[in-house]
């Protein structure tokens, strides 16, 4: 049977919900004090570089960037085939200052509860806050996020895709059925 | 790529591509390693076994600080401290370590197979940590690393060994890391440490430094492995130290840029003069350095995948 896809949000969609998100994380943390970006690879760190570049046409300032590889701290080491880990790359302190985590996709949450855990093993932030793409729904953890691009209830079977151009510029998003 | 060993054994079985993979592994892992904490939860849980027959500081320290880092339980055994004072046979160990169910065991041993003898007859995992005279592969890929940190690539350079090769473990598995990462290998030492054959391998021999090391991206020197020798194979130290040895004069037949490498311990004024050791060329402290993540993904590699579940 031939792989069912249907798109949910195209170049424009995805830059509204940009936007709005860029928006939204300066609203509720009144500017781009003490803010940072980080983006879970692979995926997440290049929506992390759409909101970092979006909040510095709003307010003019460039908020710090960072990119971090949950690899090491996740909880299914023992049962993955794939042990390829990608590199953590975050050149600031994270003491005291307000975090942006961004992924593309929350499924089960247990991506983020890795990337949390290794954000608090580099430093102690004032915050964690969750930016997401799209919400699939599935949480395996008590895991919310507070800025979502598109809330998307699927099916287990299902599967979301973000697509990106070779310079990392999200193009669409799909609803992949198999 | 999808790699998840159950042993590392040798570099011989190991595919280039694997090695990369290994070295950008590496690479993740270094960074955990210049954080406030040093420490990832990766192998919790993990039992690590050191189990060296033979005296070592670097690899036995590296190995246990690798462990460490990930957050495996490591415990350390030394032959002179083992049942092996005791009479008991290398097996009969092994099996009653593996009873208390570690998931890795890293050995050392002066017999070479020693580790592929092992790795047959237990079920847990077995990384070699140098076996006699055959292979030591976390030195090999630790001295790739560095080299491919200082150099940009390992593709194309000409990398110079000089020493008692026909000792040394190190050079064997760094002929294979290296010629199968795309360098040259040029090898030197007096005919009396040189074993027949090495061409087979595919590295040029030459029975002198200077040939060897000339234009050279990097020079690798080796200690005489005067407790594996029985009868002296040279006429005096001085005299090796004299046509054998590197110093600040013989190493300007290096490429300019040429950096210097050695696997420890140093006999300084021997196979080198401490103007070298001291000197802006030598990466050895990197080598040690990079040593620790190196095995940080030797271990998560082994311990890591599928494999354990199934066993």
């Amino acid at each position: 049977m031939a792989a069912d896809k249907i798109e949910i949000l195209d170049l424009e969609g995805i830059n509204r919900a940009i936007t709005r998100i860029a928006h939204e994380i300066l609203e509720k943390n009144k500017g781009v004090d003490d803010l940072v970006l980080i983006g879970i690879r692979t995926g997440g760190d290049y929506l992390a570089a759409q909101l970092q570049q979006k909040i510095s046409e709003i307010e003019g300032q460039v908020v710090p960037l960072g990119t971090i590889d949950v690899t090491m701290y996740r909880d299914d080491i023992g049962s993955r085939s794939d042990l390829s880990v990608g590199q953590t790359d975050i050149r600031f302190s994270l003491g005291d200052r307000r975090v942006v985590l961004v992924d593309d996709v929350l499924f089960t949450g247990r991506t983020v509860r890795a990337a949390m855990d290794a954000l608090i093993d580099l430093g102690r932030p004032q915050n964690i806050q969750l930016a997401i793409l799209v919400d699939r729904g599935h949480r395996e953890l008590p895991i919310r996020p507070d800025y979502i691009g598109r809330n998307l209830p699927t099916a287990r079977n299902e599967q979301i895709e973000v697509e990106f151009d070779p310079q990392h510029v999200p193009q669409a998003v799909y609803l992949v059925r198999t | 790529m999808i790699f998840n060993p159950k042993h590392i054994l040798g570099i011989k079985e190991l595919s280039a591509a694997e090695l990369t993979f290994i070295l950008d592994t590496a690479e993740s892992f270094k960074e955990i390693n210049n954080r406030d904490i040093k420490k990832v939860p990766t192998l919790r849980g993990k039992t690590i076994i050191n189990l060296f027959f033979e005296a070592s500081t670097r690899t036995r320290t590296s190995f246990e600080i690798a462990g460490k880092r990930l957050s495996a339980d490591t415990v350390n055994i030394s032959a002179s401290s083992s049942s092996v004072v005791k009479g008991e046979t290398l097996e009969d160990t092994a099996k009653n370590i593996e009873a208390m169910h570690p998931d890795i065991i890293v050995m050392r041993h002066s017999a070479s197979g020693a580790c592929h003898y092992l790795s047959e007859r237990l079920s847990c995992s077995v990384v070699n940590a140098g076996d006699g005279m055959h292979e030591h592969p976390s030195q090999a890929l630790l001295d790739a690393f560095t080299i491919r940190q200082h150099k940009g690539r390992i593709d194309g350079l000409t990398v110079a060994i000089v020493g008692d090769i026909t000792h040394s473990r190190v050079v064997r598995s760094n002929i294979y890391c290296l010629s199968k990462l795309g360098a040259t290998v040029r090898i030197a030492g007096p005919g009396t440490m040189l074993p027949p054959g090495l061409e087979s391998l595919g590295c040029e021999v030459f029975n002198n430094l200077a040939d060897a090391i000339r234009d050279a991206d990097c020079v690798m020197m080796l200690r005489i492995q005067r407790e594996r020798q029985g009868a002296p194979l040279i006429p005096s130290v001085r005299e090796y130290a004299r046509y054998f040895g590197l110093n600040d004069n013989n190493l300007k037949l290096a490429k300019d840029d040429a950096i210097v490498m050695h696997p420890g311990p140093i006999n300084r004024g021997v196979e080198m003069s401490s103007a070298v050791v001291d000197g802006p060329r030598n990466v050895i402290l990197d080598q040690v350095e990079n040593g620790v993540a190196v095995r940080m993904a030797l271990l998560y590699l082994v311990a890591g995948g599928e494999k354990l579940q199934q066993d």
